[in-house]
């Protein structure tokens, strides 16, 4: 799609701009005309999809449009470059935008949400942020709409305004300020000193500016602090902050914060260090056992949890190391397959906290040990928690299997023996805390609630209402079409690592 | 023979004239629309001056037509007119901000004559930046400290009175320390011209007078800088003060004292390597770092948001101290830059809690709740301001963190590098308390509607916010001036 | 035996150990005394050392005050003495600004001891 009106820079522009300007009109439609504010929500994430698309088809051609925003500090310039990365995420972001809006006015509808104008505004907010992380051209971009992310989704944590709300959100901010100011911060600028550039460049920018031990270093700056990625020990933010409403943990978990943890992470190694630098240097060893480590003990964590948002706040913990493992093995091919699994994964998650969403709204349902038996009251979300939930294990027909496959082929090619052993163990542990869930859901008989417990009216609810559930079926929907049709995702990954 | 400019003199002397205007007008609204005049007027003299500087170099003027070393001579070079616009900038933002503050916060029939102490204030201000010469320095530096004690004496709250008396106790014995440190410096060159004093100086460097005449200057200026752990008189200052007062002195006092510190240090020692010959940077280093985290710490724990922005100033102080400290071109060029930049933030924090007094008659921790939603623009300004403390990118603050870090790696000094990031940590922790605060509480009930705030206090705080935020994001030109203004200094031009 | 020519060089400096008692003095009384007047007092007394430092800098052997008069070719440096009435009028003004002070003080708190000031604030402030 081209749109002849509109030159390639400018484009760029407005898909980081649009979602703000959305969110204007939102605030400007307010509480009273509630209807016309959800629609201008709708719209602008429609219209932002677009944009983003529209730039696909040139990217994947190999062309890199870049536009320069403004000079910040002398000599560097907060720049936009769309690169095949970037695109990936950006079209995750914004599609997974839309409907998550459309989830969001079903579920803060029926549950009588307040503050919904500050809600809708702080996810425009956030999108514009992750959308300027997707195509930031240097990493003080990235650090800049990153920073923004964080501000903007803090609300969005303490939404409920309660007690825990508060507490959660003082744990996101925390860990999540810390971790980008000392380290971020920190590894930002001695890239600068040692190399004069922030610029994301093939095949990085560090080759003989920065060399052993502290290459290491630095290395261990930037995984650290990009704390939305979750490697443990800053990992805690994310449990923490599954006290918000569910339309933003599957914001935060699936679409915007997490990903654009995880895609900072295989940018700065694939852009600033480069492939054959740290292949040649060893510089990320320890990286590998980091994130292998996660994987595990995050699931081992998920194993041991009754609250199912709990569940799935570990098994992403669990998953985003996948993808920073697959990163860390340093094969093209399960660099592809890291860039695929930021898809895939996106797509699973969001069902999965859709899912858990419509559980709650129509069942007032938390643990995992009261939904024996919901699979009949509610199919249609439990049978796309099943489709989520196989996708995750790595099982065809869902998009997880291909991600695995290219990451497992990356770890057979380079003979990294710990990686293949930590994804044949997961694999089995996600199916450990996984199939039990689908299982008791369809296989086991509903339990009443004692007489005295307050939710009781809602022992014979049904299915959560149409928006809701709308939209968890197209994401299952969507889990399944990228088994069929991973060539978009497949083709911008490989464009990652051929050049 | 260089050529006089009269716009610098005009810069002191118009204030300074306008200062009696005031006391005969009587008339309270008639004086703080000649104070407000009179800042306005300054202000475009000052942007004037920074063009003549930038273009030619420096500025000169000879009192009396008298040559220096003789006469007194009034020089201004990049750093100079950098301080100077900084203090007029100020200046012409807080007077309209002032008009209704004032008419709120103090007694009627003595407004008139504090808009005569600001003048007196402003001009002693600037005339501390622009002067070439020792002595006229500390006569400035009196004019502008005693001024500000009566400002700070004319707030509601009776301690204003003691935190008044303590600061004229503390600021005089640093006066007088100056004052004995030019004496010596004068027994040892005989001259009073500060560019003299640069030239005669290797000569005598090595007398046991002349490092006496170091540390009385060092240690007078540092009380009146606030630097560690000569910074007592600060917080009950600030937190006492009418709020305009606050917000006026919170942006320029101690940013002067720290222009002279750098007089001191880089012009009249300039000749000589200090840095070498004395162990001043560990020693400012280690007083820097220990403002930064001891006061940050201190503002963790306070109640009143007043006072603690006060010791988040100190902090802030602190990082300016550490630039110098630093004695590079980045280093200078950092504490330089974060004169400017916490003059935004500081300003803007502090007219938003004036707003917020205005409104609400109190800022402790516990009459915040829920001001969010009562008083949502004043209080979204004063969060923009704590943003910039914290140092978040399309803040001024950030730029500052930046160049600061920078010069810090370019040394390789790492640990202080992780330190200076660890202690904006501590300034997220405070200025979190008062956002959740004034968000996540609900306003207690039966709480009374607060006064509409004017618009002529939102709009200076706003405008002050929003500059903060243009600076922040296109720091370029800032930063290219800090860097001029340092080449300038450590290059002895 | 004693070395006469240090004792009286030594003699000689009692300008400079005037000064130094008088600022070690004044400084004392500034932080020590609790009433604020002799605060003020040692203030002052603080402020008159650095006046007579500068006097004592400014007087030339054989010199005579500098008043141009045939005859006399040695004269005393005028400088200081012009810094001095510059410092003394700014020490007035100081010590009036104090004393104005500390009678709002009294009139505010009942009194001018310190101690008894710090105590009502930190009452105060326990209350507030």
């Amino acid at each position: 799609m081209v749109f002849s009106f509109l030159s390639e820079a400018q484009i760029i522009q407005l898909a980081v701009v649009l979602p703000l300007l959305g969110g204007l009109f939102v605030l400007w439609m307010g509480e009273r005309n509630r209807n016309l504010r959800e629609t201008a929500s709708l719209i602008t994430a429609v219209a932002e999809f677009v944009l983003v698309a529209s730039l696909t088809p040139e990217v994947l051609d190999g062309a890199r449009p870049s536009v320069d925003l403004f000079e910040m500090l002398p000599g560097l310039t907060i720049t936009l470059t769309v690169e095949p990365l970037g695109q990936l995420f950006a079209l995750i972001a914004s599609g997974l935008w839309i409907v998550n809006t459309v989830y969001s006015i079903g579920y803060m509808r029926s549950n009588n949400e307040g503050n919904q104008t500050r809600f809708y505004v702080c996810f425009t907010i956030a999108i514009s942020a992750a959308v300027g992380i997707a195509y930031a051209g240097n990493v003080l971009t990235l650090f800049l709409f990153y920073e923004v992310l964080t501000v903007s989704t803090y609300p969005l944590v303490t939404h409920s305004g309660k007690p825990e709300a508060i507490r959660g959100g003082r744990v996101y901010l925390g860990i999540l300020m810390a971790t980008s100011i000392g380290f971020l911060f920190l590894a930002m600028l001695w890239t600068y000193n040692a190399t004069g550039t922030l610029d994301f460049v093939n095949g990085g920018i560090l080759t003989g500016k920065v060399q052993g031990p502290e290459l290491a270093a630095l290395m261990f700056l930037y995984m650290f602090g990009i704390g939305k990625a979750a490697l443990m020990p800053v990992h805690r933010w994310l449990p923490a902050a599954m006290v918000a409403p569910t339309p933003v943990s599957a914001l935060l978990h699936a679409v915007a914060v997490v990903k654009a943890g995880v895609f900072s992470v295989v940018k700065v190694v694939v852009y600033i260090f480069g492939l054959d630098l740290l292949t040649v240097a060893h510089g990320d060893d320890w990286l590998l056992f980091i994130a292998g480590f996660t994987i595990i003990a995050a699931s081992i964590i998920a194993l041991r949890q009754d609250n199912l948002k709990r569940r799935l706040a570990y098994s992403t913990i669990s998953q985003l190391s996948y993808v920073i493992l697959a990163t860390a093995i340093l094969a093209p091919i399960s660099v592809a397959g890291a860039a695929m699994h930021i898809a895939a994964h996106a797509f699973g998650k969001i069902t999965l906290f859709f899912a858990a969403g419509s559980i709650y709204t129509a069942a007032h349902k938390t643990e995992i040990s009261q939904m024996d038996g919901i699979g009949k009251r509610m199919p249609f979300t439990m049978v796309a928690f099943g489709i989520g939930a196989l996708s995750m294990i790595g099982i065809p027909p869902t998009a997880g299997f291909i991600s695995k496959w290219y990451i497992l082929s990356g770890a057979l090619e380079t003979g990294e023996a710990f990686a293949i052993l930590v994804i044949v163990a997961s694999t089995l542990l996600n199916a450990g805390y996984f199939l039990p869930i689908v299982y008791a859901a369809f296989f086991k008989d509903q339990t009443p609630r004692p007489q005295d417990d307050p939710y009781c009216k809602y022992d014979n609810h049904g299915e959560a209402p149409v928006a809701v559930v709308a939209a968890l079926s197209f994401t299952a929907l969507g889990t399944i079409a990228l088994f069929f049709y991973p060539d978009v995702p497949l083709a911008l990954g490989r464009a990652l690592v051929g050049g | 023979m260089p050529t006089s400019d009269p716009w610098l003199i005009l810069l002191v002397v118009v204030p300074l004239l306008a200062a009696p205007v005031c006391v005969l007008l009587r008339n309270a609204s008639a004086a703080w629309s000649v104070a407000t005049a009179v800042a306005w007027a300054v202000f475009a003299i000052a942007i004037k001056l920074l063009m003549t500087v930038l273009d030619q170099g420096q500025a000169t003027y000879r009192i009396g037509g008298w040559d220096a070393p003789w006469g007194i001579e009034y020089v201004l070079d990049p750093v100079g007119a950098f301080v100077v616009v900084v203090v007029a900038a100020i200046g012409a933002i807080t007077l309209p901000y002032a008009k209704r503050s004032v008419e709120k916060e103090i007694r009627h029939d003595r407004i008139y004559l504090f808009y005569a102490m600001l003048l007196l204030c402003l001009s002693g201000l600037l005339g501390i930046t622009v002067t070439g010469d020792a002595f006229n320095l500390f006569v400035f530096l009196e004019i502008s400290s005693l001024s500000s004690y009566v400002l700070i004496s004319l707030g509601q709250d009776r301690r204003a009175l003691t935190a008044a008396f303590r600061y004229l106790i503390m600021g005089t014995i640093g006066a007088t320390f100056y004052i004995i440190g030019v004496g010596m410096m004068y027994q040892m060159t005989g001259t009073l011209n500060i560019a003299d004093l640069r030239t005669i100086m290797p000569a005598v460097i090595d007398t046991r007078t002349v490092h006496a005449a170091l540390a009385f200057l060092t240690v007078g200026i540092s009380l009146k800088l606030a630097l560690f752990p000569l910074h007592m008189w600060l917080p009950n200052a600030y937190t006492f003060a009418p709020s305009m007062v606050t917000a006026f002195l919170a942006a320029t006092a101690t940013k002067v004292s720290a222009y002279v510190l750098l007089r001191i240090m880089f012009t009249m020692f300039g000749d000589v390597d200090l840095f070498e010959t004395f162990p001043l940077q560990p020693i400012l280093i280690t007083l820097a770092l220990a403002a930064m985290f001891l006061a940050s710490l201190s503002a963790i724990w306070q109640e009143n948001v007043k006072r603690m922005m006060a010791y988040s100033s100190v902090a802030q102080i602190g990082y300016i101290v550490l630039g110098i400290a630093l004695a590079t071109e980045s280093g200078l060029a950092g504490g330089i830059v974060h004169i400017f930049n916490h003059a935004l933030m500081k300003g803007t924090a502090f007219m938003a809690l004036g707003a917020i007094i205005f409104g609400t008659g109190a800022v402790t921790l516990k009459d915040l709740e829920g001001i969010g939603r009562r008083m949502p623009m004043a209080t979204a300004a004063f969060v923009i301001a704590g943003l910039g403390l914290i140092g978040i990118p399309l803040t001024p603050g950030f730029i500052s963190k930046w160049q600061l870090v920078m010069a810090a790696l370019e040394l390789d000094m790492w640990p202080l590098a992780a330190l200076i990031l660890l202690s904006s940590l501590l300034a997220v922790i405070y200025v979190w308390r008062v956002f959740e605060v004034a968000y996540l509480r609900p306003s207690p009930a039966g709480v009374r509607a607060p006064n509409e705030v004017p618009l002529s206090m939102l709009l200076p705080t706003w405008l002050l916010a929003l500059a903060g935020l243009y600076f922040g994001t296109h720091a370029t030109f800032t930063l290219d001036l800090a860097h001029t203004a340092a080449q300038h200094l450590m290059g002895g031009l | 035996m004693i070395d006469w020519t240090t004792v009286s060089d030594l003699i000689g400096l009692l300008n400079d150990w005037i000064v130094i008692i008088l600022m070690m003095t004044g400084f004392y009384i500034v932080i020590a005394q609790h009433n604020l007047v002799k605060k003020v007092v040692g203030l002052n007394i603080f402020q008159v050392s650095v006046f007579v430092f500068y006097i004592t800098m400014g007087k030339i052997d054989t010199g005579s005050a500098p008043i141009l008069k045939e005859g006399i070719s040695v004269y005393s440096n005028p400088l200081p003495h012009v810094l001095i009435l510059t410092a003394i009028v700014v020490g007035v003004a100081t010590t009036a600004l104090a004393l104005a002070l500390v009678v709002r003080i009294n009139h505010s708190y009942g009194t001018i001891e310190e101690n008894e000031i710090q105590t009502i604030e930190h009452d105060e402030e326990d209350v507030a």
